[in-house]
């Protein structure tokens, strides 16, 4: 469905170099991206701020034309054949407005029938399930002006699916948004993903999103892609173990080792001792500890995928090309 | 759908005809309906196009008052007062100021939502300004030319082809205008924003579109010049000459014809300067 094969995009700046000098430098904002997504793939793409996702997915749609490599999305090429392929894919962008900025929301939807020329059964089936799914009822005769950010999201969502896109692109659906209505906005994107009917590409920086939607995570830092797989795999590869915390009656004996686990740290005099576990099981380790001390309380804590990609973020740097 | 109807005539390739014309048509309503959200915008206007009718009333009617046989420019008096109360009524129906929409866009990068639509955005930019054409012919044409029938003695139409030749006039100054100020807007894409070129456009277009006095007033060297190497005339000057008839038959049909191709050229213009853009545009922002 996307085919990317050593897409780059460079820009040009001019830096200062002396009182009047300006010397030309070359930023290369996407460096030799190769990736391929199937149909009906929910992809997560994250990477820091400045890492190349927006640029990627500007060439990706056709508004910004690549400085080499190829790509291809749907069998058509974005930039040459755009309008064609604006028929196929659908955008979100959190941070702009698709919709008229003066007009009632449902007036929005009524010209993008037109504007995509879907037929009109069509367009009322689609738009009937979004107004359930999203409960858009309430603000349908609302000026887009007035709408509250989550009530524009979901508006966004249901006005980038009308003319029932093939592709998906999401540039950061949930940002700025409330508790509940990121909910609603995951809950709407995973029922659809679970279709299998459109192919979903979702860059985010708050990787709850990505924990509950995408099977396959994409890392970009500097440009290029640092990881490719499985938020799984990315567990596996970067080494992050779960943790064992116990509070204890009695501090712990000195040099009291548990075997199979390090000793990440001790706190409250000795009361509170947090092991990671290395190379045993959660039930091995408990069962161990509990014959050494008098245990009151005990908790496994998973890895946060929050901890693996800041680490991937500030450790990663420079650890291009892989895998 | 596409296969279905391959043997009906098209604008672009791959759709019919029909749903074009559908397509340009909803989007004609949308610049309609977002002109007539803002209802006291259209009241504090009119009464300002009204304020400024008068002034530039009595000044050209003192001019021709001094000028030899009370004709200033071709003119006479009851010409003048319909040249400046039709023109106060059309300068908002063909927009020549005040439209930033397009660079406002590129600058805040939201243009990238344009382009993701499979409208050209040329043609859904002109599609939407006729529709703001459209309801400000019916809200803001009428009352200063109400209120100067009232004020003043106005001249009427005397020959059958005046009234269609005005009609065809003023429909091309709205998008002869278009294309001037599409073009303007458009150096955004180069510059981060119009704001200059705005500027520069503001104070150009009034004198010599003919707002601030008929072009005839200058000498014929200068009217001609401007009239053949500008499209600026053909946004206000030609439909007010067309209607006072302040020529004869031959070159009113002339002028407009003169203003057809004017228009055509901008918006042609407009057309490959966005399709210049698109090639080498950055989208603003993340």
């Amino acid at each position: 469905m996307i085919e990317m094969r050593e897409l780059r995009k460079d820009f040009t700046v001019r830096v200062k170099a002396g009182r009047l000098r300006r010397e030309k430098r070359v930023l290369a904002a996407v460096d030799g991206v190769s990736l391929s997504i199937g149909a009906g793939e929910m992809v997560g793409y994250i990477g820091p701020n400045g890492a190349g996702k927006s640029t990627t997915l500007k060439m990706l749609t056709g508004v910004l034309s690549p400085s080499g490599g190829e790509v291809s999305v749907c069998g058509l090429r974005p930039v040459p054949q755009r309008t064609r392929l604006a028929l196929r894919i659908g955008v979100v962008f959190g941070q702009r407005s698709q919709l008229w900025w003066d007009l009632p929301l449902g007036e929005s939807f009524r010209l993008l029938r037109y504007v995509y020329r879907v037929p009109a059964a069509e367009h009322e089936a689609r738009l009937r399930r979004c107004r359930d799914l999203l409960d858009l009822d309430e603000f349908m005769d609302t000026p887009v002006r007035q709408l509250s950010l989550g009530q524009r999201m979901r508006g966004e969502l249901t006005a980038a699916l009308l003319h029932g896109p093939e592709v998906l692109f999401l540039d950061e659906p949930t940002i700025g948004l409330d508790v509940v209505s990121k909910q609603a906005v995951r809950s709407f994107l995973g029922e659809l993903g679970a279709t299998g009917d459109v192919t979903l590409v979702l860059t985010t920086h708050d990787l709850a999103d990505i924990e509950r939607l995408c099977e396959r995570l994409v890392v970009i830092d500097h440009g290029r892609v640092v990881h490719d797989g499985t938020i799984d795999d990315l567990h596996s590869r970067y080494g992050s173990r779960r943790s064992l915390v116990a509070d204890l009656d009695t501090p712990l004996p000195p040099g009291f080792a548990l075997p199979g686990a390090t000793t990440a740290s001790i706190e409250a005099d000795g009361h509170r001792v947090t092991f990671t576990l290395e190379s045993t099981t959660a039930g091995a380790a408990v069962a161990a500890l509990v014959n050494a001390a008098p245990v009151r309380d005990l908790s496994v804590v998973e890895p946060e995928i929050e901890d693996v990609v800041a680490r991937l973020y500030t450790d990663g740097r420079g650890v291009s090309g892989v895998p | 759908m596409d296969g279905l109807d391959a043997s009906v005539p098209t604008i672009s390739p791959h759709r019919p005809m029909s749903a074009s014309v559908a397509t340009f048509g909803a989007l004609m309503w949308s610049g309609f309906r977002r002109y007539a959200t803002y209802r006291q915008a259209t009241v504090a206007g009119s009464f300002t196009n009204i304020v400024f009718g008068f002034l530039r009333c009595y000044v050209l009617l003192a001019v021709a008052a001094g000028a030899a046989a009370g004709a200033a420019g071709g003119y006479d008096a009851r010409q003048l007062a319909t040249f400046v109360w039709v023109g106060q009524g059309l300068l908002n129906v063909v927009g020549i100021w005040g439209w930033n929409d397009l660079a406002e866009r590129i600058r805040t990068g939201d243009i990238a939502a344009d382009l993701l639509r499979p409208v050209p955005p040329v043609t859904a930019y002109l599609a939407a300004d006729l529709g703001r054409c459209g309801y400000q012919m019916l809200t803001r044409f009428t009352p200063p030319v109400i209120v100067g029938a009232i004020a003043f003695p106005l001249v009427a139409p005397s020959r059958w082809q005046t009234v269609p030749l005005f009609a065809a006039s003023v429909l091309l100054a709205v998008i002869g205008s278009f294309g001037c100020r599409y073009l303007v807007n458009a150096t955004a894409y180069w510059l981060g924003d119009a704001r200059g070129p705005l500027m520069f456009w503001t104070l150009g277009s009034g004198v010599l579109a003919g707002l601030y006095f008929p072009l005839r007033l200058l000498p014929e060297w200068a009217t001609v010049t401007i009239w053949v190497a500008t499209p600026l005339p053909g946004l206000l000057q030609t439909p007010l000459d067309v209607l006072v008839e302040r020529d004869g038959p031959a070159l009113q049909a002339g002028l407009v014809a003169l203003q057809a191709v004017w228009a055509v050229i901008m918006v042609a213009l407009a057309g490959v300067v966005q399709r210049r853009a698109e090639r080498k545009l950055v989208v603003q922002g993340g």
